[in-house]
């Protein structure tokens, strides 16, 4: 089926190669960063991680794509999923790729990147996170392509499947728990040290994810000519919506436990991130701007359903994007670090080489991407020409 | 140099009955224990080591050079890169109201907070930053020392995420164009890895006390095991009343402040 990737029209052919560019930009600045060292990045001493760790814990949420299409799909017969299941599955192994990648270029010391498993500490969060997300990614992978082949040759897919299948569900919940738990778990960043971590991951997963896949179809509709179904859109914009409230419901418990209890430690991040603390105000815009999208997508979503165009369901899906990106992309990690240990308020900004190395990743992700749907869309494409 | 067949050959003859022999460098090597390399006794231990900081003795030396601090960093090799953002630190000047916030009330309090003491590594009984390490690069031993094998370090700055007392550098760059001088007798680090303060683990294989206690010439320091009832930490603690930075957290730290 490889091959179906390698042929293409000039359309196509174009895209890949433009790709090749934001790719070869951000690789130089990577050779750069090995060079000179993580100095090159805004990171700093009271600032540990920074853009790609977000960046990284944003994209565990796109990967969740997969399971809300597979958990309706299989376990609950929706069969309007059934064009649509195979691409959350591969959107959610670029997904993983990418924040494998996100955290491999924000080693200190990338060549000694397998000493998490010559030396393996389970005590660690870190080393689990690495168990989940390659296991997720395989599991994604394997499932895909597999369901694809016996597509492609009309047979019924491999009995060894379907446990794999219901395996990937309850897998899914745990990337994002796990991740979530390298952050709730540490003395002192009290931004994050909230047993309501995890279920704030899920929830903007859960949305995030399917708002990028809806995006993708009518995309695919545009260039490729792929219909998802419209039933299947109308389904999955319920389930961003509903997350998204939950997301909310979840923001408004923080300020209150934060704000009604009075304990600054509790206050002093959620202060930083959206009012300002001490003359720092640079992440308010961002976090308002995050809070006002989430708010105006859902009355949007729930509209969208009773209509017959796709555009508001486009914008829409782009805000729940945006917001949970600014979210989680930018304010949870500068948030988390804002007041340092020695409590003096820390900024923080990404510098060119930084967001240029992401944005490579984020084109290498668009690659695989791109490959991947290509490769779907044309045994579909033999598939009803038969 | 040239090496001729006939000299190669002595070679290893030689290197194969040092090899194959009973009592060859290679069986010695193997049968050496610590003890062996250092003269016995030589070497301090404790169950737990601890340091106590005398503060009322720290700020009366109003012309204190910070002698603690030339000492760790010189001994250390630990580099002056000239800006906070990529600033390697074992050992450094706090404001007390920093190093204990909520615990310093508005009023005696007040003055302590605005004045500096020295902040280091707490050696903590539960250190949160082994926990989080992902390859055992920094792990705490026996005698309570939390040490860092920079060898081992992959760079990815979760322990540093964990430490809530910011005792943690990381090498943003190559640290060595920054040292003004090298001291041969310590390591240097590369850059992509994580250091910190060891309490001298390398000073205390060879019988010598931490370089910052060896350096303060005003007793501020004391260096002891809390497990010996009869040590001076032990006294000192049990006559003056001491705090430790962030209690509420459960880390446990193992260097004591004497109000």
């Amino acid at each position: 089926m490889l091959d179906r990737a390698f042929v293409g029209r000039s359309g196509y052919q174009l895209w890949v190669a433009g790709l090749l560019i934001p790719i070869g930009v951000g690789l130089a600045c990577y050779l750069d960063q090995c060079a000179r060292g993580l100095g090159i990045t805004g990171m700093s001493r009271d600032v540990i991680w920074g853009f790609y760790v977000a960046q990284f814990t944003f994209l565990v949420g796109v990967a969740a794509s997969a399971v809300m299409v597979v958990l309706p799909f299989y376990l609950h017969d929706c069969r309007e999923f059934g064009r649509i299941v195979i691409l959350g599955e591969f959107l959610a192994v670029t997904a993983v790729v990418m924040c494998v990648l996100h955290i491999f270029v924000d080693l200190g010391q990338p060549t000694r990147v397998l000493y998490v498993l010559l030396h393996p500490a389970p005590r660690s969060v870190m080393f689990w996170d690495m168990i989940v997300l390659n296991g997720y990614l395989l599991l994604n992978l394997v499932i895909g392509w597999t369901t694809l082949d016996c597509e492609r040759n009309a047979t019924k897919p491999p009995g060894w499947v379907k446990p794999l299948i219901y395996l990937s569900i309850p897998w899914a919940i745990a990337i994002h728990t796990v991740t979530a738990f390298l952050y709730c778990g540490l003395p002192g960043r009290h931004l994050w040290l909230t047993a309501l971590l995890a279920p704030r991951f899920l929830a903007t997963a859960f949305a995030a994810g399917p708002a990028l896949l809806i995006l993708l179809c009518l995309l695919l509709k545009k260039t490729a000519g792929f219909d998802a179904g419209g039933e299947a859109l109308r389904k999955l914009s319920i389930t961003i919506a509903y997350a998204m409230i939950v997301n909310l419901f979840f923001i408004l418990l923080e300020f209150f436990t934060a704000f009604y209890s009075g304990v600054p430690s509790h206050q002093r991040d959620l202060q930083y991130l959206f009012f300002g603390l001490e003359g720092h105000a640079r992440m308010v815009p961002w976090m308002w701007a995050s809070l006002a999208m989430a708010a105006a997508s859902i009355p949007i979503l729930l509209g969208s359903i009773r209509r017959r165009t796709h555009l508001p369901l486009a914008i829409a899906c782009g805000m729940v994007f945006l917001s949970t990106w600014m979210d989680k992309g930018l304010g949870l990690i500068a948030g988390g670090f804002a007041i340092s240990p020695m409590d003096a308020v820390a900024d923080y900004a990404p510098t060119p080489p930084e967001i240029l190395i992401s944005l490579g990743i984020y084109a290498a992700g668009a690659l695989l991407l791109t490959l991947l749907y290509k490769i779907v869309l044309s045994v579909r494409e033999e598939l009803d020409g038969r | 140099m040239e090496i001729h067949r006939r000299t190669m050959l002595k070679i290893s003859v030689l290197a194969a009955l040092g090899l194959t022999r009973k009592h060859s460098l290679f069986a010695a090597l193997a049968s050496a224990r610590p003890s062996d390399v250092l003269a016995p006794g030589a070497a301090l231990k404790a169950g737990r080591w601890a340091m106590v900081i005398d503060m009322k003795k720290c700020l009366a030396a109003k012309d204190c050079p910070d002698a603690c601090i030339r000492a760790c960093h010189e001994t250390h090799n630990v580099p002056d890169l000239g800006n906070k953002k990529d600033e390697v630190k074992w050992i450094w000047r706090e404001s007390a109201g920093h190093l204990f916030p909520g615990q310093l009330d508005e009023y005696r309090g007040a003055e302590l907070a605005r004045q500096s003491v020295p902040a280091l590594c707490n050696h903590c009984a539960n250190p949160p930053c082994t926990r989080v390490c992902p390859t055992e690069a920094t792990f705490k031993r026996a005698d309570g020392i939390v040490v860092m094998d920079p060898h081992r370090c992959i760079g990815c700055r979760f322990c540093m995420a964990a430490c809530p007392y910011g005792s943690r550098s990381f090498n943003w760059k190559d640290p060595r164009p920054y040292l003004r001088k090298i001291n041969p007798e310590y390591p240097t680090r590369t850059k992509g890895v994580v250091e910190k303060c060891t309490f001298c683990s390398e000073r205390l294989a060879q019988g010598r006390p931490p370089a910052c206690v060896a350096a303060c010439s005003y007793g501020a320091l004391v260096f002891g095991d809390l497990k010996d009832e009869k040590s001076v930490v032990v006294k000192l603690l049990h006559e003056n009343y001491s705090i430790r930075r962030k209690p509420e957290l459960g880390t446990e730290p193992a260097v004591y402040y004497l109000v």
